[in-house]
C-alpha cells in the first residue's frame, strides 16, 4: 500500500530499492531515525505508524470479539447431558498423537533437507564423478577463482574418503573387536559376581566420556606418543595419523561391543553349557565350541553397530585425523574421513549455493544411508536367529 | 590307572587342553586389563594435565587508585572507568617494581602481568570505592608466557632467541619471586572468566552458562514431546502399520549419527526458518530431536514395567481408560521416565558435533543472557581451545574437561540415585 503513496516523480530501480525503503520508512515509525530523510519519507513514515494504531485496534478488538464468542460456546455447552470427560480426553489423545508423529516429522526433516541439497549437488557434479572419483578438493574452487588455482578446478571424488572412513573404522574395531569381545566373555563366563559388579560399570565410563573429550586425548597424547614409538623403530609418523585417531575410536568402542556381546552370551541358555560340560569338555572348550556358536549372530549385529558407530564419529577424527584427503591404506598416514569433511566445509559461514557446501550435503545423504543399512542387517540378523535357542 | 584306550588318549590330551583353558582365561583378563588400563591412561592423562590448571600465578602489585586518572567522570559508571588510565596506572606498578627504565626494558616488562588486568583493576576499584585515592596491594595474573616459566615449561637453559621470554624477562620474574610478589592460587579467571585470546584470561563462565540454557530447552522440548509419544505408544496406539512406521523410525532416528541432527538444525532452523545462528535456543531444538529416541525408548520401558495390575484396578472402579494412565501407570512411571531423561540430558551435555555446524562455534565474549544470545557450550569450548597452540590453553583445556567430566558424572549418578531410591519392585 505505501508503495502506492511514493511520489511520482521518484525514479525507482527495481525491487532492491523499493525494499531499502521501505525498511527506511519502518525504522523511522520505530523511531530511528538516521541523517536527515526527505519530507515524503517523513510523510509515509507518520502514515505507517496510523496504520499500524489502526490495525492494532482491528487486532484487539478481533481477538476480545473471538474470545467472547468461544466464551458463549463454551456457556452453552455446559448442560447435564454434555459428557466434558469424553471431549477432553479426545482431545488429549489427540494431543499425545500428535507429540508421537514429532518423531516421523524429524525423520522427514532430515531426509529432506539431506535429499533436496544433495541433487542440488548432483546437478553441479554427476553422481559418477562423486562416487567413483578419486581427488577430494573443494577448497580450490575459490583459489580457481582468484587465479591461483594450481588444478583449476575443484574436485569432488568421494573415495578417498571413503576411504579414510574404512581405514579409521577397521583401526577401531581391530582394537574394540578383541577387547570387547574378550572382556565380554570373560566378565559373563569366568568372572564372580563381585568382579563383574565392579569392572562392567568401569568399562561403561568408556562411553560416557564426550568424544570432544577423546578428540583432545587422542591429539595430545595418543598422536604424539605414536610418533615418538614411530621415530625409535625408524617409521615415518605423520603428526596426525589414522592410527591415532583408529585407536582412540577403538577404545571409545569397547564398551559397545562389550556390553552388546554380554547380553547375547548371557541368553545362551544354561543348559547347552550343561550339557557341554556334562560331555566332558573343559569350561574354554564349551565357551568356543557350544556357547560362541550359539551366540555368534547377536555378536555380529553387536560388531557392525560398532561399526557404525564407528563410521559416524564425528570429533575425534576432526581432532586427530586431519584433514588432508589422502588416497591410502597406511595407517601412518593423515587421512580424512566423511563426517570430518561435513564439519570443516559447514562450520562458519557459507554461501548455501556453492558445490562445496552443497557436497556436504551429499556426504551427509551417504552417510545416513550407509548407517541405516548396516543397522537394518544387524536387527535382520538379530532377528532371523534370535529364537532359534528359545 | 587308566584301563580303556579311550580314556588313555583322554588323559594324553588332558594336559594340553588344560594348558588352554588357563591361556583361555588369561586372554579374558587381559583384555579386561587393557580395557580398564585405556580407562587409566585417559583418565590420568587429563587429571595430570587439567589439576595444575585449575590454578594460576599471581603478582602482587602495589597500585596507586588516583581518582582523577582512574575515574575521570567521577561517578564510577563503567564508562568513566574505562576511559581511565587503569592500564597505565598498572603498568607504572609494573615499572616501578622492576626497576625498568630503558625503553626495551619497560616493554619486556609491561609484557609481563596479563593484558587483562584493567579490568580486574576497575571491577577492583567498582568493588571498593572506599579505597580510591589510597595504595593497596591487589593481585594481577601474570601472562600466560610467565606463567609457564614459573611452572617449568619455558627453561632458562633454552636459548634465548628459542623461548617466548627474554633473558630480561626471566630477570624480572626471578625478582619478583625472590620478593615474595608471586602467588600460585586457584585460577578465578577459570570459573569466572570469558573465552578469551589471552590463555591466562580464559574461563569456562560463559560456556557453561551456554550449557545450562541449552539445556533447559533442550529438556523442555523434549521431555513433554518425549513422554507423551511413550505413553501414546505404550498405552493408547492402535496397532497398526502407522504405529510401526512410528516405532520403525525412532529407532533409526537413535542410530542416525549425531553430526547429521546438526545438518537438519542448519538447513531448516536456519537455513529455512532463519532464525540466526549461535543461539542457545537452536542448539537446545536440534538436541533435543537427537534426545528424543533415547527418552521415549526408556519411558517406554518405564510405562512398560508397571504391571497390568495398576490399569485393571483403575478400570475396576470406573476410571475412563485416559484416567488410568494418566492417574495411576504415568506416575508410577516417572522415576523411569526421569532417570531416562537425565541420561539423554548428559548425552546432550557432551556432544559437540551438531552444534558446530548451527554456528556455536563463534568467538564469543559476551556470557548469554537468555536463549536467543549468541553463545557456546562446554564441549565446543574444549574444542577451540584444544586448537590453540599456548601451553597454558592445554591446562586450561584439561581442566574444562575435568568439570565436564564432573557434571556428567554428578547427572549419571543422580540417574542411578534415583533409580535406585525410586525404584519399586512389584
Amino acid at each position: 500500500m505505501l508503495v502506492g503513496q511514493f511520489p511520482s516523480d521518484l525514479e525507482i530501480e527495481g525491487r532492491q530499492t523499493v525494499l531499502i525503503l521501505l525498511a527506511q520508512i519502518k525504522n523511522i515509525s520505530n523511531g530511528i531515525v538516521v541523517g536527515q530523510p526527505d519530507i515524503w519519507i517523513l510523510e509515509s513514515a507518520e502514515k505507517l505508524t496510523s496504520w499500524q494504531g489502526i490495525s492494532n485496534v482491528i487486532i484487539s478488538s478481533l481477538a476480545a470479539a473471538i474470545s467472547f464468542l468461544g466464551g458463549l460456546y463454551g456457556v452453552s455447552l455446559i448442560k447435564p447431558e454434555f459428557r466434558a470427560r469424553n471431549s477432553v480426553e479426545v482431545l488429549l489423545l489427540a494431543g499425545l498423537a500428535v507429540c508421537s508423529v514429532i518423531a516421523i516429522i524429524t525423520t522427514i526433516g532430515i531426509v529432506f533437507s539431506v535429499i533436496f541439497e544433495s541433487i542440488r549437488f548432483f546437478k553441479l557434479i554427476p553422481p559418477l564423478e562423486f562416487l567413483s572419483g578419486t581427488v577430494w578438493n573443494p577448497e580450490f574452487e575459490g583459489a580457481a577463482r582468484a587465479g591461483s588455482g594450481q588444478e583449476g578446478r575443484a574436485a569432488y571424488g568421494s573415495i578417498p574418503l571413503f576411504a579414510g572412513t574404512f581405514l579409521i573404522s577397521i583401526i577401531a574395531l581391530s582394537v574394540s573387536v578383541p577387547v570387547g569381545l574378550l572382556a565380554a566373555i570373560y566378565l559373563s563366563e569366568y568372572a564372580t559376581r563381585r568382579v563383574r559388579g565392579t569392572v562392567k560399570p568401569l568399562l561403561e565410563i568408556l562411553a560416557g566420556v564426550p568424544t570432544v573429550v577423546y578428540g583432545f586425548f587422542a591429539a595430545l597424547t595418543i598422536a604424539p606418543f605414536f610418533r615418538e614409538t614411530g621415530v625409535l623403530l625408524g617409521l615415518d609418523v605423520a603428526s596426525e595419523s589414522a592410527l591415532a585417531a583408529g585407536f582412540v575410536m577403538g577404545i571409545m568402542i569397547i564398551p559397545f561391543v562389550s556390553s552388546l556381546s554380554d547380553d547375547v552370551i548371557n541368553s545362551v541358555p544354561q543348559s547347552l553349557r550343561d550339557a557341554a560340560l556334562g560331555l566332558g569338555s573343559t569350561k574354554s572348550e564349551t565357551i568356543k565350541k557350544v556357547v560362541l556358536p550359539a551366540a555368534l549372530p547377536g555378536i555380529v549385529a553387536s560388531i557392525i553397530l560398532a561399526v557404525s558407530r564407528a563410521v559416524g564419529e564425528t570429533m575425534i577424527v576432526v581432532m586427530a585425523a586431519g584433514l588432508a584427503a589422502n588416497l591410502t591404506a597406511n595407517p601412518l598416514d593423515a587421512v580424512t574421513t566423511v563426517t570430518a569433511q561435513i564439519v570443516t566445509i559447514l562450520v562458519g559461514d557459507q554461501e548455501f549455493e556453492s558445490a562445496k557446501t552443497l557436497s556436504a550435503f551429499a556426504l551427509a545423504l551417504t552417510l545416513i544411508v550407509i548407517t541405516l543399512v548396516l543397522n537394518f542387517f544387524a536387527l535382520q540378523i538379530v532377528k532371523k536367529y534370535r529364537e532359534q535357542y528359545e | 590307572m587308566p584301563s580303556t584306550k579311550t580314556e588313555q588318549m583322554v588323559m594324553a590330551s588332558l594336559k594340553a587342553r588344560h594348558r588352554k583353558e588357563q591361556s583361555f582365561k588369561l586372554l579374558g583378563i587381559a583384555a579386561i586389563i587393557m580395557a580398564l588400563f585405556f580407562l587409566v591412561t585417559l583418565m590420568t592423562s587429563i587429571l595430570s594435565k587439567g589439576l595444575p590448571g585449575f590454578f594460576q600465578y599471581y603478582v602482587t602489585l602495589e597500585v596507586e587508585l588516583e581518582r582523577e586518572r582512574l575515574d575521570p567522570a567521577g561517578d564510577l559508571s563503567d564508562q568513566s572507568l574505562f576511559d581511565g588510565q587503569a592500564k597505565k596506572i598498572i603498568q607504572e606498578a609494573v615499572l616501578a617494581k622492576t626497576g625498568a627504565k630503558k625503553r626495551n626494558e619497560k616493554k619486556a616488562a609491561r609484557k609481563l602481568v596479563s593484558n587483562g588486568s584493567d579490568l580486574r583493576l576497575i571491577s577492583f576499584v567498582q568493588a571498593n570505592p572506599e579505597l580510591l585515592n589510597s595504595r593497596q596491594s591487589v593481585k594481577f595474573a601474570l601472562d600466560d608466557d610467565a606463567d609457564s616459566y614459573f611452572r617449568g615449561f619455558v627453561k632458562k637453559q633454552t636459548p634465548e632467541k628459542q623461548r617466548r621470554l627474554s633473558d630480561l624477562q626471566i630477570a624480572y620474574l626471578d625478582q619478583m619471586q625472590a620478593d615474595g610478589l608471586v602467588s600460585y592460587e586457584i585460577s578465578d579467571y577459570l570459573f569466572f572468566g570469558s573465552a578469551s585470546r589471552n590463555a591466562e584470561m580464559a574461563g569456562i563462565k560463559g560456556a557453561a552458562i551456554g550449557s545450562l540454557l541449552t539445556l533447559v530447552v533442550c529438556f523442555v522440548i523434549a521431555f513433554p514431546i518425549g513422554v507423551a509419544t511413550a505413553v501414546y505408544l505404550e498405552e493408547f496406539a492402535p496397532k497398526n502399520k502407522i504405529t510401526e512406521l512410528i516405532e520403525i523410525n525412532i529407532n533409526n532416528l537413535a542410530a542416525v549419527p549425531s553430526v547429521v541432527f546438526g545438518i537438519l538444525g542448519l538447513a531448516i532452523f536456519i537455513n529455512i526458518f532463519g532464525m540466526p545462528r549461535s543461539i542457545p535456543l537452536v542448539g537446545g531444538m536440534v538436541l533435543a530431536l537427537m534426545t528424543l529416541p533415547t527418552i521415549i525408548i526408556s519411558s517406554r520401558a518405564a510405562i512398560k514395567a508397571v504391571p497390568p495390575s495398576i490399569r485393571d484396578g483403575a478400570l475396576g472402579v470406573g476410571a475412563s481408560k485416559v484416567q488410568a494412565t494418566m492417574h495411576h501407570v504415568v506416575p508410577l512411571a516417572i522415576p523411569g521416565m526421569l532417570t531416562g531423561t537425565i541420561i539423554g540430558m548428559a548425552q546432550a551435555l557432551g556432544e559437540t558435533a551438531p552444534l558446530l555446524m548451527i554456528g556455536m562455534v563463534a568467538f564469543i565474549v559476551d556470557i548469554p543472557g537468555g536463549v536467543t544470545d549468541p553463545g557456546t557450550v562446554l564441549p565446543v569450548q574444549i574444542f577451540m581451545w584444544a586448537d590453540f597452540a599456548e601451553r597454558m590453553f592445554i591446562q586450561k583445556t584439561s581442566s574444562a574437561i575435568i568439570i565436564l567430566l564432573l557434571f556428567l558424572i554428578v547427572m549419571n549418578g543422580g540417574a542411578i540415585w534415583l533409580r535406585k531410591k525410586l525404584e519399586r519392585r512389584w
